[in-house]
């Protein structure tokens, strides 16, 4: 009856390599997509996400040769993000092997894009990724790859987000990205606590703790890591052998 | 090897076809069954709504196929689309079992279903060969198929325990994604793909 928890490696992708910065700055290089996410799927990674990180800053289109790679070397569910900006970027992503589409910038400039596409695509299809930051007035969503302010509350965005028909929101924190000192849980069970769709922990990895705590205090239904898997500090396996000796059902 | 994989809609059917190119077979995409009578089997995918691809199928050109004796392989909405009605829409399936689609009503489970849940197989058959006790697949689906007999080959719970795997002669339909459940998913496509060449 209750759906297993996931555990979802990313792949931030900069002119076809993945890369990793700290805080959303100084990246640097981590691997090959392909050979990256054929590795995630074989150590049992129950969904894999592909963010085109620098899509929305240059206004490039996602790198679509690459995501029909990635996607034809994956039998495990796959979501590609980063410029997606209109229903023709959505269905050229699908088209190109994604099952969902992760949008940010494009949705807070035009909420209405978020119930288009879940009217099209149906709301299983549609992700919308919230970037945070914590502020003196509470928590703030930025976009841009976390350039910019938008004047919007994340809790509040997050609630607007799912009633448009997002199926699903990856909440990032970007004070921990890349920092490896845990997910924001406050961050995370504002949100959960006030949406009923599945909700995706991401920012701040570091420790197998950090992945159960947001699986269980964040109130959330999948957690996302990026640096900690391509570095191979640790598997996915780890985390899942881990979360299972601590009663999350996860998939074996 | 040829198989003819319906395209009624919206969304992701590369996957499917990468699926089945892997373990060696054609694919083409087909609006009107033209090359039916050519291919070796034929796959309902799972994307879409039920009466848009009701309104599309060409349901003769299938049924004959059926009869024929060519393996049929339905995915999530495909399966749906084997019995006459879903609380969906109005539109008709194929009525190739009895009973009828309905939406998940359970109260404490979101709609959709989305992400890894279990198959338990409960009968063998050839889609289940190799498939031990309890396998985890992928699940996106609103409704499920309300049937029963002996062609539920397994089963899940999801607030309500439906089938996940009907299978009965040439005609085999999981309510789950083989293409995107991992080792499972793969094994039953292969399983589906040795009831094409004997």
């Amino acid at each position: 009856m209750t759906l297993a928890k996931r555990i979802v490696p990313c792949l931030d992708v900069k002119a076809g390599r993945v890369v990793k910065g700290v805080k959303f700055e100084g990246l640097r290089d981590a691997g090959d997509p392909v050979e990256l996410s054929t590795r995630y799927r074989d150590e049992g990674a129950d969904e894999v996400v592909f963010l085109d990180i620098t899509a929305s800053l240059e206004k490039r289109a996602t790198i679509r040769s690459l995501v029909r790679s990635v996607a034809a070397s994956l039998d495990i569910p796959f979501t590609v993000g980063g410029g997606i900006r209109s229903m023709a970027d959505a269905r050229l992503a699908l088209a190109s092997g994604a099952d969902k589409v992760a949008v940010n910038t494009a949705a807070l400039q035009r909420p209405g894009l978020i119930a288009k596409l879940a009217d099209v695509f149906g709301s299983q299809c549609v992700v919308v990724a919230i970037d945070a930051k914590r502020t003196k007035e509470g928590y703030r969503v930025f976009s841009h790859s976390a350039t910019r302010a938008a004047e919007v509350d994340a809790v509040g965005w997050a609630q607007r987000a799912a009633e448009l028909g997002a199926g699903e929101l990856l909440v990032t924190s970007i004070d921990r990205d890349g920092t490896r000192i845990g997910y924001d849980i406050e961050l995370l069970r504002a949100i959960t606590q006030r949406v009923s769709v599945p909700v995706i922990a991401s920012g701040g990895a570091g420790t197998l703790e950090h992945f159960l705590e947001a699986l269980t205090e964040g109130g959330c239904d999948a957690a996302l890591a990026a640096s900690l898997f391509h570095y191979r500090e640790l598997t996915v396996k780890q985390v899942k052998d881990y979360l299972a000796a601590n009663g999350v059902v996860v998939r074996p | 090897m040829r198989i003819e994989i319906f395209n009624y809609g919206a969304g992701n059917l590369f996957s499917i076809q990468a699926a089945f190119r892997k373990e060696g077979a054609k694919t083409a995409l087909t609006k009107d069954g033209r090359g039916l009578k050519q291919a070796d089997a034929i796959v309902l995918p799972g994307v879409g709504s039920f009466n848009q691809a009701a309104k599309m199928l060409p349901m003769e050109k299938i049924r004959d196929a059926v009869r024929s004796g060519k393996p049929l392989l339905g995915v999530c909405l495909g399966l749906q689309l084997f019995f006459s009605k879903s609380e969906e829409g109005r539109g008709r399936g194929l009525s190739l079992f009895p009973g009828e689609v309905k939406k998940f009503r359970a109260s404490g489970v979101k709609v959709p279903q989305i992400g890894w849940n279990t198959l338990v197989v409960t009968r063998e058959s050839a889609l289940t060969e190799g498939l031990e006790g309890e396998s985890w697949v992928y699940y996106v689906n609103s409704y499920y198929p309300a049937t029963k007999g002996k062609w539920v080959v397994a089963t899940t719970d999801y607030g309500v325990e439906f089938p996940a795997l009907v299978s009965e002669k040439n005609v085999h339909g999981t309510q789950f994604h083989p293409e995107k459940s991992g080792e499972a998913g793969r094994k039953i496509l292969q399983n589906f793909l040795r009831t094409v060449k004997r």
